[in-house]
């Protein structure tokens, strides 16, 4: 094996773009569960922002076209699971596995015209000089425009939830929503509303794995994504900080998978390909150690609000 | 302005309905987006709902019906005796490639003996493999408390490209092919065949696994001290503890007894309908089943006919794809929704839709 072949600048660099997609999606389902609710179907609506993604920015020529239909795209079928469990209050889980059976269906459907054609995707950002640095460069300052936009979502998210009032407003639902509709807010708008970004992120986040990663539309593309940030939610103990933290270190687990791979290790390539699902039940098995399990869920999560008690 | 009032008793009538007016409504919007795809919306129905079980060709179809439908049945028995218990194991698709593989390589490890023993050798494999599988979530969420939804569902993908694919490439390809993935052919050689049980049925050994199972979860549930628990988990799961239910028994059970299920579909069916251990071995089952619990009311007896209703449009699917031309996709969308529309129609089961404004609590 030859791991000098493996150069750290672009391993950093790669690590940053793995991990957008799950980023994305993780920091809108965490913003999702603190309101209380548990939606599972993060994976349907990362396949159908995919999708959407790709028609759009292939019918346009804009990949920006492209990721605004995604974003709208995961907010929809995300308004779906939103009316089923808020308005007809159905089982939470198994409605977020319907939507994740529904969207990779739909998805499949509505992209089959589509298999084969490349996007053209984001070009990065170049800053003249700054990026031409070494390392620092290519790392910090030479990036598509999405990977920044996905920190600054994770910084506005952040500030949203601790200091502003709404943002006082969607924990307190998330906490305890008799509580919450006691004092007069309305518990289920504010739910489908936080519904409705973690679905917008979560097709943000497909989107960049069909316009940007790949760059190209394939069946079930996701491959798991939508789960594994799930699990970063949890990983996470619901704070937009450590949602950071866990989806880099993912990306990082995934990028050195391929990177060994390619440098020829001596472990066999169907083992490094399971090793991101892998290390996911070792993170969720590790986190389970810490004292005080379950303690940092918001205490509604997945619990129906029916006003009438 | 409609509004729900919450039953005192969840209502019998719409719990027997709410299928019924799920499929109906799957049915036209179904319709609708076939419309939408630029084929007829009757014919496309005609194709899939009636040809399959009425049609001039229904003696070919019929046979693939059982087929389909018994490893459905099968996984969504066990699932469904979890999820009545809160507890769910989403990783059935796992259990069978596990389950499939075990059994597998138990058989293929006597080639070329023709013992009669070899089959019976194999299905127990099979469920232990599937079953021990299952016991990874199932000891992690006991003893640490692991979620199970995704330990579950990430074993499925490292079962997946990790197993299945070195088992097809590597250490169960058969060595007197060159170059081509795969085991030996499973149901060409006689004593591990699963063959056909009564002609033109399609009925094989998992079928009438899959009976067995229902006949056995359903006493189970209502005449056995162990299936009073499930019930009383899922009902009321703190009412459960001061009953004397110990929750951890239960989720080993309840996981343990769908992971053996499931083990035990995958081994039927690389020993029948797919014949060996390939790369694409993995068909699905496992997820759809879920919907098939689910449509089944989580009752054994439900899903049975549940599992019946989806084989058919698994097979009408595959008839309107080579007939019409219909996207294979199509059918996996046409089964999401019928889980969708079920979820919500179900609200009429607990609560009542009352008109105007009347009190507020």
């Amino acid at each position: 094996m030859d791991l000098s072949s493996i150069s750290p600048t672009l391993l950093i660099a790669s690590l940053m773009v793995a991990a957008t997609p799950i980023l994305l999606a993780a920091i809108g389902e965490m913003v999702v569960e603190k309101s209380g609710v548990l939606n599972l179907g993060v994976e349907g609506m990362m396949i159908m922002g995919a999708v959407t993604g790709f028609i759009a920015a292939i019918e346009t020529g804009s990949p920006w076209a492209g990721f605004l239909a995604a974003a709208a795209g995961g907010a929809v079928v995300a308004l779906l699971f939103g009316f089923l469990t808020q308005v007809l209050l159905s089982n939470q889980v198994a409605t977020g596995l319907a939507l994740t059976l529904f969207g990779l269906g739909v998805s499949s459907l509505i992209g089959q015209g589509y298999v084969g054609i490349k996007a053209n995707g984001l070009r990065r950002i170049d800053l003249g000089w700054l990026t031409d640095l070494p390392f620092v460069g290519r790392v910090i300052f030479g990036h598509d425009p999405m990977v920044y936009l996905s920190l600054l979502l994770v910084a506005l998210v952040w500030g949203f939830l601790k200091y502003t009032r709404a943002g006082l407003i969607l924990r307190a639902v998330g906490e305890s929503h008799d509580a919450a509709h006691a004092l007069g807010y309305h518990v289920r708008r504010v739910r489908l509303m936080a519904i409705a970004f973690g679905g917008a992120c979560a097709g943000l986040g497909g989107a960049y794995l069909s316009l940007v990663r790949v760059p190209q539309w394939t069946d079930g593309m996701t491959a798991g994504a939508g789960w594994i940030a799930l699990a970063i939610v949890v990983f996470a103990s619901w704070r937009a900080g450590r949602v950071l933290v866990g989806a880099y270190l993912f990306g990082g687990i995934t990028v050195l998978q391929l990177n060994l791979q390619t440098a020829g290790a001596k472990v066999s390539v169907e083992l490094l390909s399971a090793a991101p699902y892998l290390v996911t039940i070792l993170v969720l098995v590790l986190i389970s150690f810490r004292a005080g399990r379950g303690g940092d869920a918001p205490a509604d999560l997945a619990r129906p609000f029916h006003a009438s008690g | 302005m409609i509004r729900l009032e919450r039953r005192p008793t969840p209502s019998r009538f719409w719990s027997a309905a709410a299928p019924i007016l799920a499929v109906a409504l799957t049915l036209v919007v179904g319709a609708l987006m076939f419309a939408a795809l630029g084929k007829d919306p009757f014919e496309a129905l005609r194709a899939i709902f009636w040809d399959p079980v009425f049609g001039e060709f229904a003696f070919y179809f019929r046979g693939q019906l059982l087929v389909k439908a018994g490893p459905l049945i099968l996984i969504a028995v066990g699932l469904a005796l979890g999820f009545r218990a809160g507890i769910w194991n989403i990783g059935a698709e796992g259990q069978y490639i596990v389950g499939a593989l075990a059994g597998a390589a138990a058989g293929l490890a006597f080639y070329p003996s023709d013992s009669w023993l070899i089959f019976p050798l194999m299905v127990a494999c099979g469920a232990l493999g599937g079953f021990l599988w299952a016991m990874i979530p199932a000891l992690l969420k006991v003893t640490l408390g692991v979620n199970e939804i995704l330990v579950s569902l990430m074993l499925v993908y490292v079962a997946e490209r990790s197993l299945l694919a070195s088992a097809a490439v590597g250490w169960l390809r058969n060595p007197d092919t060159v170059g081509f993935p795969g085991s030996r052919n499973l149901s060409r050689w006689e004593a591990s065949a699963n063959p056909e049980l009564i002609a033109g049925t399609g009925a094989h050994w998992g079928v009438a696994a899959a009976l067995i199972a229902v006949i056995f979860a359903h006493v189970l549930l209502t005449r056995h001290l162990t299936g009073f628990h499930i019930r009383l988990t899922g009902a009321a799961p703190r009412a459960a503890r001061f009953a004397g239910v110990v929750p951890g028994r239960l989720v080993i059970f309840c996981m343990g007894f769908s992971g053996a299920l499931a083990g035990l579909a995958g081994l039927f069916e690389a020993t029948g309908p797919a014949g060996q251990i390939s790369i694409d071995f993995a068909s699905g089952y496992g997820f759809t089943a879920i919907i098939v619990a689910f449509l089944g009311r989580l009752n054994p007896l439900g899903i049975v006919a549940a599992g019946l209703l989806m084989a058919v449009t698994y097979v009408g699917g595959d008839n309107a794809a080579t007939n019409l031309g219909l996207p294979a996709a199509a059918i996996s969308a046409f089964q999401g929704m019928l889980l969708f529309f079920l979820l919500a129609v179900d609200v009429l089961t607990n609560f009542r839709l009352r008109a105007g404004k009347g009190v507020t609590a």
